[in-house]
C-alpha cells in the first residue's frame, strides 16, 4: 500500500518549511533511518529520515519549494510491484508564501453597524519616504548586533551555541565569520557565571551582549542582572556601571511546557537601574537593539520566538535607531484605547480589526520599552477615548497592566468612562495540551470582548 | 600541569629589605588601627546596618598588594575595608562611607559592603555571597580582551568556597585562560559555621585540580609568604597561562559581623591564634630583631597611623548627609524622563 511521506514539524514554533534538497529519487528504494531529504525550518536546516520501507513512488513536492506546510504530503513511498502511476496527486502542496503580520483589515461582513475607517500611523522613527525592505525580526535582529559590532570594536555576543551552532535559534548566524572566536563566543552551560563574568566584562569597560538561550534560564542568573548590573552605578557613587544588553526569547513558545513558558516582562521592569525593551515589529527590534547596545546602561531585551520568524517593513537605512521610552501609535482610533507590547500586540491588532467591522475604532499602542515607560502617549490616548484595555501574555498579578491601570487612574481619573481592563495571561503555570495552553494565553477574542464591556457594546 | 603543592611555603625572609618590611609593617597597622576605629564607631551607633571587620586577616591583603602592578584589579565581598585601605584608597572616603556621609567613597549611598574606587582599580564590595567571582573573572577577561597582562584579584571567604557559581566561573577561566588569581580567604568561619562542619573536601585550593587550575596554599599570617605566592600567581596570569588559586589560611579575630555574639568557638582558640600568629607583631619582631628598627622608631609609626585614623573618623562625623537629591541620581548612566507619578 502506498504510504504518503508528510512535511515534519522540525521545531516547537515551525508551521512551514523549506523543501530544501531531495536525496532520494523517484524509484530509489529506502529503509527506515535513510535521510530522505533536507528541510530547513525557521530554526535550522535538519535532515529528514524515512521511517518505513519502500521505494519512492513520486515525489510531489519539488526540492526548492518554500512555505511548505507541515503535515502537507510531500512524496509517496509505494511497496514493490505497485506503480507509481496508481498514485493520484493530492492537492497542491506548496503554500503561498508566509503572510505579512500587517494585513489589511478584511472585509466586514453585512451588519447593521457600518464599519470603522483604520487609520494606521506610519512609524515616526524614520521620514516618511524612506526605502523599506522585508525582514524577518530574526534577520532585524542579527544585523542590528553586526552594525553594533561593526562600529565598535567593544561590543561581543556571548552566550550558549551563539557561534558555532549560529545560535540556538539562528539569531547569531554568521557572525562568528564575521567577528571571530574573540568577539562571537560560545559558552558552557553555566548561566550564572557567565552573566557574572560578563558584567564584571562590563565594569571592566566592554559592551557585552548576552544571549539567554531563553530568559527562563536566566532564572539562574537573575542575581548578577538585578544585584551586579542594575545597583553598581547607584552603590559605587557614579563612579562604575555596567554598560551591557542581556536578551533572548522570553515568553510562551509553543507547547514547550511550564518551564519554559514564561513572560518576565513585569519583573524586570520593577527594577530601577534596568532598562526594559520587549519589541514587537522587525522594525523596532531593530532600532531598538541598536539603541540598547549603544545604552550606558544593562538593558534586558525581550524577545518572542514566535515572532523570530514573522517578515515586517524595516527602513532600508544605513544605520538608524529607535530612542527608549517612545511608544508607538499603530493606528488611531477614537473609542477605546489598547495598550499592549511584545507579542501581545498581535492580539491587540487583530482585535482592533475584528473591532472595527463591528463600528468600535480602537487605537492601538505598542508600548516597546517597558523602563521607561511612555505614560504621556498612553495618558493622551486615554483622555480622548476614555476607555483602556491592556494586553499582555505575562501572569496577571503584579503585570504591566495592573501598573498603567495605577497610572491611568492616578493622573487621568476624570477621563475615564470605564474601568480599565487588563488582559493578561491566565493565572496558572503553563500546560502542555495544546487545548489548554490556548487557554492559557490570552486571545484575540478576550480583548475583543474587554473592548466592548468598556464601550458598553 | 605542575606538581600541586600540598603545604604552605616558608616565606624566606633573607632578601626582604627594611623599607619593604617597614611597609607592610604600616601596611597592616593602618586596617588594624582603622578596623579598630570602626568597631568603636558603630558601638557609638555612627555606623548602621552591617559592618564586618578585617581584624586578624590584614597580611592576605597587605601581602597580595605588595605583588600587584599598577592597572592590577580586586574585587572582593562585604568584608572589604582592608582591600581597600591596602589598594591605597583614601581612609578618610572609606570611613565616610561607612558613616554614610557624603564624602564616602559611594556618596554615602552604598555603606560598609559596597565601595568602589575606579582611580584605583577597586570593583567593589559585593554583597551576595559567591557573586564577587564571576565578576572578578569578567574584569580579568576584559584584560586579555583588550590585550593587556594586567590580572584580577578576585578574593573571597571559605564560606563562598561552596557556592555553584565559583566553580561555574573556574570552568570558564581555565577554558579561557583568563587572568585572574582567585583568592580564597580562608578564614576558617563562614558565619559561624566552620569549614569541617561545611565540607568533607576541606583543600579548597585542591578543588581547582578538578578544572585543571593550578594552585597552592599559603600561611596567611605571614605577610611574606603571602607575597611570594602572590608573586608566583601573577606570574602564572601574566604568562598567559590562565587562573591561579591561593588559598590563603587566616583567621578573623572579630566575629562575623558586629551582632556575631562568636559561640561557634572558644575564647582560648582566638586568644591563641592572637597570640601566637598575629601577622603585625611577626612583622614587628622580624624589624627589631633584625635591626631595621628601633622601639621608638616603631612607636612613632603608631603615632603617626593613629593621627591618620582620627583625621579619617572626624571627617566622617564631619561630613555632611549625602543631599536628598542623592536619593534620584546614579540610578542610570544617562538622563531618562522620571514620569513617578
Amino acid at each position: 500500500m502506498a504510504t504518503e511521506l508528510l512535511m515534519p514539524a522540525l521545531s516547537p514554533t515551525m508551521e512551514e518549511g523549506t523543501l530544501a534538497k531531495w536525496l532520494v529519487k523517484e524509484g530509489d528504494t529506502v529503509t527506515s533511518g535513510d535521510i530522505i531529504a533536507e528541510i530547513e525550518t525557521d530554526k535550522a536546516t535538519m535532515e529528514f529520515e524515512a521511517v518505513d520501507e519502500g521505494i519512492v513512488g513520486k515525489i510531489l513536492v519539488e526540492e526548492g519549494t518554500e512555505g511548505v506546510k507541515v503535515n502537507t504530503a510531500i512524496a509517496v513511498l509505494i511497496e514493490e510491484g505497485e506503480s507509481a502511476d496508481d498514485i493520484k496527486a493530492p492537492a497542491p502542496a506548496a503554500a503561498e508564501a508566509a503572510p505579512v503580520a500587517q494585513e489589511a483589515p478584511t472585509a466586514a461582513p453585512a451588519k447593521a453597524v457600518a464599519a470603522v475607517e483604520v487609520v494606521s500611523k506610519a512609524s515616526p522613527d524614520f521620514p516618511e519616504g524612506t526605502p523599506m525592505k522585508q525582514q524577518t525580526v530574526r534577520e532585524a535582529l542579527r544585523d542590528a548586533m553586526a552594525e553594533e559590532m561593526r562600529r565598535d570594536e567593544n561590543v561581543f555576543l556571548m552566550g550558549e551555541e551563539v557561534a558555532e551552532y549560529q545560535g540556538a535559534y539562528k539569531i547569531s548566524q554568521g557572525m562568528l565569520d564575521e567577528f571571530g572566536a574573540k568577539r562571537v563566543i560560545d559558552t558552557p552551560i553555566t548561566e550564572h557565571g557567565f552573566a557574572g563574568i560578563a558584567t564584571g566584562a562590563a565594569f571592566g569597560g566592554l559592551k557585552p551582549i548576552v544571549e539567554f538561550m531563553t530568559f527562563n534560564f536566566a532564572m539562574q542568573a537573575i542575581d548578577h542582572l538585578i544585584n551586579s548590573a542594575a545597583k553598581t552605578l547607584y552603590m559605587s557613587g557614579g563612579q562604575m556601571g555596567a554598560p551591557m544588553v542581556f536578551r533572548g526569547p522570553n515568553g510562551a513558545a509553543a507547547r514547550v511546557g511550564a518551564q519554559h513558558s514564561q513572560d518576565y516582562a513585569a519583573w524586570y521592569s520593577a527594577i530601577p537601574g534596568l532598562k526594559v525593551v520587549m519589541p514587537y515589529s522587525a522594525s523596532d527590534y531593530k532600532g531598538l537593539m541598536k539603541t540598547a547596545i549603544r545604552d550606558p546602561n544593562p538593558v534586558i531585551f525581550l524577545e518572542n520566538e514566535i515572532l523570530y520568524g514573522k517578515s515586517f517593513d524595516v527602513p532600508d537605512l544605513e544605520d538608524f535607531t529607535i530612542p527608549f521610552g517612545k511608544a508607538r501609535i499603530w493606528r488611531e482610533g477614537t473609542d477605546v484605547t489598547i495598550v499592549s507590547f511584545g507579542i501581545g500586540m498581535t492580539y491587540a491588532l487583530e482585535a482592533a480589526d475584528k473591532l472595527a467591522e463591528e463600528g468600535i475604532s480602537a487605537e492601538v499602542i505598542d508600548l516597546r520599552t517597558l523602563r521607561p515607560i511612555d505614560y504621556d502617549t498612553v495618558l493622551a490616548s486615554v483622555m480622548k477615548t476614555n476607555r483602556c484595555v491592556t494586553v499582555e501574555e505575562g501572569f496577571p498579578v503584579g503585570s504591566i497592566g495592573n501598573h498603567i491601570s495605577a497610572t491611568i487612574m492616578q493622573r487621568a481619573f476624570d477621563y475615564l468612562d470605564a474601568p480599565v481592563i487588563n488582559c493578561t495571561g491566565k493565572d496558572v503555570p503553563m500546560p502542555y495540551a495544546a487545548n489548554l495552553e490556548k487557554l492559557a494565553l490570552v486571545t484575540t477574542d478576550e480583548v475583543v470582548a474587554a473592548c466592548k464591556d468598556v464601550t458598553y457594546r | 600541569m605542575a606538581p600541586r603543592k600540598t603545604a604552605s611555603k616558608p616565606a624566606s625572609k633573607a632578601n626582604v629589605s627594611k623599607d619593604e618590611l617597614l611597609a607592610y609593617y604600616k601596611d597592616m597597622l593602618l586596617i588594624r588601627r582603622f578596623e579598630e576605629k570602626a568597631g568603636q564607631l558603630y558601638g557609638m551607633g555612627l555606623i548602621g546596618g552591617f559592618c564586618h571587620l578585617y581584624i586578624g586577616q590584614e597580611a592576605v591583603v597587605v601581602g597580595l598588594e605588595a605583588a600587584a602592578k599598577e592597572g592590577d584589579k580586586r574585587i572582593t565581598s562585604y568584608r572589604d575595608h582592608g582591600h581597600m585601605l591596602a589598594c591605597g584608597m583614601d581612609p578618610k572616603g572609606v570611613m565616610a562611607e561607612l558613616t554614610g556621609r557624603e564624602g564616602g567613597y559611594s556618596k554615602g549611598k552604598g555603606g560598609s559592603m559596597h565601595m568602589f574606587s575606579k582611580e584605583k582599580h577597586f570593583y567593589g564590595g559585593h554583597g551576595i555571597v559567591g557573586a564577587q567571582v564571576p565578576l572578578g573573572a569578567g574584569l580579568a577577561f576584559s584584560d586579555k580582551y583588550k590585550g593587556n597582562d594586567n590580572v584580577t584579584f578576585t578574593y573571597f571567604g571559605d564560606g563562598a568556597a561552596n557556592q555553584g557559581q565559583v566553580y561555574e566561573t573556574y570552568n570558564m577561566a581555565e577554558l579561557w585562560d583568563l587572568p585572574v588569581v582567585f583568592v580564597i580567604e580562608n578564614n576558617q568561619y563562614a558565619m559561624g559555621t566552620s569549614v569541617q562542619r561545611s565540607t568533607k573536601s576541606t583543600s579548597l585550593y585542591g578543588r581547582g585540580k578538578a578544572y585543571g587550575i593550578e594552585g597552592e596554599e599559603v600561611d596567611g599570617m605571614d605577610v611574606l609568604a603571602v607575597k611570594e605566592a602572590g608573586e608566583r600567581a601573577v606570574a602564572h596570569c601574566r604568562a598567559g597561562k590562565g587562573p591561579y588559586i591561593l588559598e590563603v589560611k587566616t583567621y578573623r579575630y572579630r566575629g562575623h559581623s558586629m551582632s556575631d555574639p562568636a559561640k561557634y568557638r572558644t575564647r582560648e582558640e582566638v586568644q591563641k591564634m592572637r597570640e601566637e600568629r598575629d601577622p603585625i607583631e611577626a612583622v614587628r619582631s622580624i624589624l627589631l630583631t633584625g635591626g631595621h628598627a628601633s622601639e621608638e622608631d616603631l612607636k612613632a609609626i603608631d603615632k603617626e597611623i593613629k593621627a591618620v585614623i582620627n583625621e579619617s573618623a572626624e571627617f566622617a562625623k564631619e561630613s555632611p548627609e549625602p543631599a536628598l537629591e542623592e536619593l534620584w541620581t546614579d540610578i542610570y548612566a544617562d538622563e531618562i524622563p522620571q514620569h513617578n507619578a
